[in-house]
């Protein structure tokens, strides 16, 4: 779980002292430059100056409240992605949140790798390829105009929901995909499964692209969820 | 504040005094213009009066000269309640009349003026008010008649007197009733002050007097009271909700201590550490999972999520969770059929899809067949080996029914109310993870959207569902459609 791009810039808005220190260390230890506010005002005006790829806002703070400021930045034609940490976790608080104008909402107490997994893919979001037509992984392709998905030479047939799944994780290919990720992009779903429902999915799919494959692409990361990648990069 | 201060002060004795103020007013204006009229009708009276007879007493000098005038002045003068009279001379001599004196320069101009004079026969030095006319006759003779005022002026007493008096009486009545509602009024605010005091100290049983007069404070009184008594019911399911979680949590967190302090105590390797480490994760997601799940029923049950609501069809949701379970239940050995009718439906969508979710995922961990039942049930149930799981969407009536049904043991009629009451494990899930908020959960949804979870057999087996009222336009455009065609038809 390393930031793979040197220098990843990253603001974290956040008033309770010890989760944003511990966010900051955390950050800083998979490679990213994380730079904190502890209110609404100073992060506006930090996040408005400074050039960040990711803006990880908590939804109450002091002076200005964390949706408050996403609108300032959005009117002032900001575009960093952001993500709003909140306490309030119910659907229609997430919704609000999305609709002032953040790109991902993460309801507390969350656990770090969910956090770096999403913040991951919003800062891959900025500036990436925009929605390409086929994904390559290794030598696992899957194209989205026709539908089709090979590995090699054998054509592999899927069910509709196995290549949304797929398409998800070939769209972040290299980056850790947590369940929940995969439950809210590719089901709609914003509830907490008390099952493993999204493993049996992933062991389904898991055995149509990696059986009988010498090298496996769909890898569990153990604490956090799944990753598609080519085992050298 | 002193007892007349609070009396002063009161809504009724303030709206005594702007009525007290009104009403003098009222008075005043009324009398006025009574007093102002009466006073206008007298003085045209004697103006006629004296006009006919200046025009009589012309006439008589014009026919029988000076002394037919004076004759009949002297004459008219000695009748009771006579007029005034004078008739002077050119050189300005009095020659007949009853007038004493008058002020100066009153016989020397024509017309109407108001004046002080005494009369003739009168002892008293007093003087009297009259209203005159002074007219000139042929040869410089000047001629004045008219008449007192007397009567105007104790007229004019008489109505000075009743404004007085009426405004005495009212604002004596007027400070009295006012003293008196407001007293009664007060009082009885007083008493549901202290009412409401002995609630604010904490005691929720107290209630509001309520009077059989059914006037606005007895309404009040009696809302307050319904408003107190919803309140305690509230506080008392808050309180029966807490114990529970408190009693609930207790148990996990105690798991949660024990295994950090064992780790911490046994002299162990990294991996043994790291071990524990993960455990106590896992143990706290699963607290978190379960805070999370009370919130959301918290959040149903007090409607807060009816904001979030459209229109969507029920089968979209039974098919949903069909493709998202239909796998594990396969891996648990289960089948996971799906069978839907197109049936719109106004709610949460999300919230709907967890409540069908939680009884899918009740279904696959509770709805094996007993392996004592199953060769029994097993011909029963027919063609299904008896490890099927439905999910359905139908409507019936004006209901909207998602149910799971599995071929389970099933729950005894006596427990079903029961299990759906928070963290209520029945005996036979003890063995199996979950935090027991499953059903209450798909009962608080149901409940928002004004329907309800019903649990029933289904021989052999559980019948789990979401009974919730369709959507009242479909159900009209339906009904629309169907009385289309037989008229098309005929």
């Amino acid at each position: 779980m390393t930031a793979t791009d040197p220098q990843m810039r990253l603001l974290i808005i956040e008033d309770d002292r010890e989760s944003a220190d511990y966010l900051v260390k955390a950050f800083r230890e998979v490679g990213y430059v994380a730079e904190l506010a502890s209110d609404g005002d100073e992060g506006l005006a930090l996040a408005g100056s400074g050039d960040y790829d990711v803006l990880v806002v908590d939804r109450m703070l002091p002076k200005r409240d964390g949706l408050s400021l996403i609108g300032a930045l959005r009117e002032k034609g900001n575009r960093t992605p952001v993500l709003i940490l909140s306490a309030l976790g119910q659907v229609d608080d997430r919704i609000k949140g999305l609709r002032a104008g953040g790109d991902d909402y993460l309801p507390k107490p969350y656990s770090f790798a969910e956090l770096l997994a999403r913040v991951e893919v919003l800062s891959r979001r900025r500036g990436g390829p925009a929605e390409e037509t086929s994904y390559r992984v290794g030598d696992l392709e899957l194209d989205r105009l026709s539908h089709r998905v090979a590995r090699g030479k054998d054509e592999l047939t899927l069910q509709p929901r196995e290549f949304r799944l797929l398409e998800y994780l070939m769209k972040h290919a290299g980056q850790v995909v947590t369940r929940t990720m995969l439950l809210e992009n590719v089901w709609d779903y914003h509830f907490d499964p008390q099952t493993n429902v999204i493993d049996v999915h992933i062991s389904r799919l898991r055995s149509k692209i990696d059986k009988g494959f010498e090298r496996p692409l769909l890898h569990t990361i153990r604490g956090a969820g799944y990753m598609i990648r080519d085992g050298i990069r | 504040m002193t007892a007349f201060g609070k009396l002063i002060r009161t809504t009724a004795f303030r709206l005594t005094l702007v009525y007290l103020f009104l009403f003098a007013l009222f008075a005043a204006s009324l009398l006025g213009y009574f007093a102002w009229n009466t006073r206008r009708l007298i003085t045209e009276q004697i103006t006629a009066t004296v006009n006919v007879e200046t025009s009589e007493i012309s006439d008589i000098f014009n026919r029988r000269g000076l002394r037919g005038l004076v004759f009949t002045l002297e004459n008219r003068a000695l009748r009771p309640g006579a007029n005034l009279y004078l008739v002077t001379a050119p050189n300005g001599q009095a020659l007949a009349g009853n007038v004493g004196s008058l002020m100066p320069g009153v016989m020397a101009t024509n017309g109407w003026s108001e004046t002080a004079y005494r009369r003739l026969d009168e002892q008293d030095t007093a003087d009297h008010r009259a209203l005159v006319r002074v007219t000139e006759q042929p040869g410089g003779f000047r001629l004045l008649i008219g008449r007192d005022l007397e009567e105007r002026r104790r007229l004019f007493g008489i109505v000075a007197k009743a404004a007085q008096w009426s405004v005495l009486i009212v604002v004596v009545l007027g400070l009295g009733g006012g003293i008196f509602v407001a007293r009664r009024v007060l009082r009885r605010i007083d008493a549901m002050t202290g009412t409401t005091q002995r609630i604010m100290a904490g005691d929720l049983s107290g209630r509001l007097p309520v009077g059989r007069s059914g006037d606005e404070l007895d309404r009040l009184a009696g809302n307050l009271n319904a408003m107190l008594e919803r309140i305690e019911a509230l506080m008392m399911g808050l309180k029966e909700v807490s114990d529970n979680i408190a009693h609930d949590l207790k148990t996990p967190l105690t798991r949660l201590r024990n295994r950090a302090e064992e780790a911490l105590a046994s002299s162990g390797s990294e991996p043994e550490y790291r071990a524990a480490l993960e455990r106590t994760i896992e143990e706290s997601d699963g607290l978190i999972r379960t805070f999370n799940a009370l919130l959301m029923i918290a959040r149903a049950e007090s409607g807060q999520a009816r904001g979030n609501m459209d229109d969507f069809d029920a089968a979209d949701v039974a098919n949903g969770i069909h493709e998202l379970y239909e796998p594990l239940a396969e891996d648990d050995g289960m089948t996971l059929r799906v069978k839907t009718a197109s049936v719109r439906l106004h709610g949460n969508r999300e919230l709907i899809s967890q409540a069908l979710a939680n009884l899918v995922e009740n279904a696959i961990k509770y709805g094996k067949p007993l392996a004592m039942a199953q060769p029994l049930s097993a011909g029963a149930v027919g063609s299904a080996d008896g490890k099927e799981i439905l999910i359905e969407a139908r409507r019936v009536g004006d209901s909207v029914l998602l149910s799971v049904t599995d071929r389970g043991p099933g729950i005894p009629t006596a427990d079903r109310k029961h299990a759906v009451e928070r963290f209520v494990r029945l005996e036979a899930s003890r063995s199996q993870p979950g935090s027991g908020l499953g059903l209450s959960l798909a009962a608080a949804v149901a409940t928002l959207h004004g329907g309800q979870l019903r649990l029933g057999d289904a021989h052999p087996g559980l019948i789990a569902t979401l009974a919730i009222p369709a959507l009242q336009g479909a159900s009209d455009r339906l009904a629309a459609q169907t009385q289309d065609v037989p008229q098309k038809v005929a």
